[in-house]
């Protein structure tokens, strides 16, 4: 089943454009790997999966985005959205507070206020992002006092807190260690039985080891997308076989 | 971009080709010394053998370097896999000749050829299987490499002939039936080098098109 489909969908930053007719299905409960070099609008469209293009200014807009059907830009309210559609960005970004508070924020803003459910978000959610028994004695400690991996597996669980269907994720290994890359990689296949994920990564072999899918932008545009194991194994366009194999240019 | 990769991927190409020439020596000199009943160019034959294997080991050893350092993917992942499962398939025709060669030493003087005129023909058709396999792998010539899995049945069909023909000169002269019988062994030694050089066609084809025959 599709959980996202992006129709038609042009995006420009004031007079640039820098998505071109993008049409994209990305199907629910798999990892679905965005690649492709700097600059060539993999993040942007990440980015208007859950609107966060909206804060940018002169950023604009025509095609759809649709999440199971409803446009996310004409028929849904944003805040709604981001509670369906989380994300996890390149540099962990734990909030300055306690490692319980970072998971209990977003609950506490969609109104939850009973102590015992919130213990419970809190505890779900850092198991479901294998970092519970790593920190479950010092819930109250800062989350700055953590390692960059348990920042990052901190900011996986603070996305999950909210209950999420969506989880984007833009390069969210490229700051860390090859051990906490691994963990991440576990996670976001462990994760995806109950989550759609969406990546952009840079790294070729992450895409190969755990995304179901994968789309090759360059320049706007989607040169292919397909099944992970075809586009690695047998990429239908010259451009996408040039930039795997690393002679891209 | 990736100048040293493509260097490197020149260097596995080229090994390759002479790990080619080295087998098409081996069978080609076995088949001689099979014919003329030669025993020193069969023991040449035995000992050049080492040479195909350490070709092998060195090519093999290119291949995992390449893995591991080039982390390759599309037609650079299947050049080099394809790569290293055709070593193994040539290594063993290196064997298979260095076997013919082994039982030419054995048989002493055997009946006249020319009462059995399809073991020349199979030894030709095998070489010409195996000229032709890399020729295809060097050219990337998909035609060239399907016509190599094709005429395998030409082997087949000759490995049956020459079965009855050995069938024939035992009926005919019992004393002959052990030289016979190595004679089928001979016979079933270049139907498998027939096998092997089909092998290598189809991973010439898994290396261009990415579709696995085998």
């Amino acid at each position: 089943m599709n959980k996202i489909e992006v129709k038609n969908l042009d995006l420009y930053y004031g007079e640039v454009q820098a998505l071109y007719g993008v049409n994209m299905q990305i199907e629910e409960k798999e990892i679905t790997a965005f690649i492709g070099p700097s600059g060539c609008g993999k993040s942007t469209l990440l980015k208007t999966l859950n609107r966060m293009n909206d804060l940018v200014e002169g950023c604009r807009i025509t095609g759809e985005v649709l999440l199971e059907n409803t446009d996310i830009y004409k028929d849904m309210d944003v805040y709604q959205l981001r509670k369906r559609v989380g994300m996890v960005f390149q540099k962990p970004n734990p909030f300055p507070m306690s490692i319980y508070d970072n998971i209990a924020y977003g609950p506490r803003t969609h109104g939850v206020r009973s102590r015992v459910a919130l213990d419970e978000v809190v505890e779900d959610s850092l198991k479901k992002a294998a970092l519970w028994d790593e920190v479950k004695d010092r819930l109250k400690k800062s989350a700055l006092g953590l390692s960059g991996g348990q920042q990052q597996r901190l900011c996986i669980a603070r996305a999950l807190a909210v209950q999420p269907e969506v989880i984007l994720m833009d390069e969210p290994t490229s700051a860390l260690d090859p051990i906490s890359t691994a963990k991440i990689e576990d996670l976001a296949l462990e994760l995806k039985n109950a989550y759609t994920i969406v990546m952009v990564t840079h790294n070729m072999q992450q895409a190969t080891r755990i995304s179901d899918k994968t789309g090759f932008f360059l320049m706007g545009k989607v040169v292919e997308y397909g099944t992970t194991e075809q586009v690695f194994s047998m990429p239908r366009e010259k451009e996408t076989e040039n930039y795997i194999t690393g002679r891209f240019g | 971009m990736r100048n040293r990769f493509d260097e490197q991927l020149e260097t596995l190409n080229n090994e390759l080709i002479k790990m080619g020439s080295l087998i098409e020596y081996a069978i080609e000199k076995a088949t001689d010394a099979f014919i003329t009943q030669n025993n020193d160019e069969a023991e040449m034959v035995i000992r050049f053998d080492k040479e195909v294997d350490d070709k092998e080991k060195q090519i093999e050893g290119l291949c995992l370097k390449l893995l591991l350092q080039q982390q390759p993917v599309a037609r650079d992942l299947r050049q080099i896999s394809a790569a290293l499962k055709m070593i193994t398939d040539m290594e063993r025709i290196g064997d298979q000749a260095a076997d013919i060669s082994e039982i030419v030493m054995m048989l002493g003087r055997y009946p006249e050829l020319k009462e059995m005129i399809h073991i020349p023909k199979m030894a030709e058709a095998t070489i010409k299987m195996v000229k032709e396999s890399i020729d295809a792998y060097v050219k990337k010539d998909l035609g060239l490499a399907k016509q190599v899995i094709d005429y395998d049945d030409v082997v087949d069909d000759l490995f049956v002939v020459v079965k009855d023909e050995l069938i024939e000169l035992i009926r005919s002269n019992v004393k002959q039936s052990e030289a016979a019988a190595d004679m089928l062994m001979v016979a079933k030694y270049y139907e498998r080098i027939g096998d092997h050089a089909t092998n290598i066609a189809e991973w010439v084809i898994f290396s261009i098109t990415g579709e696995k025959t085998i």
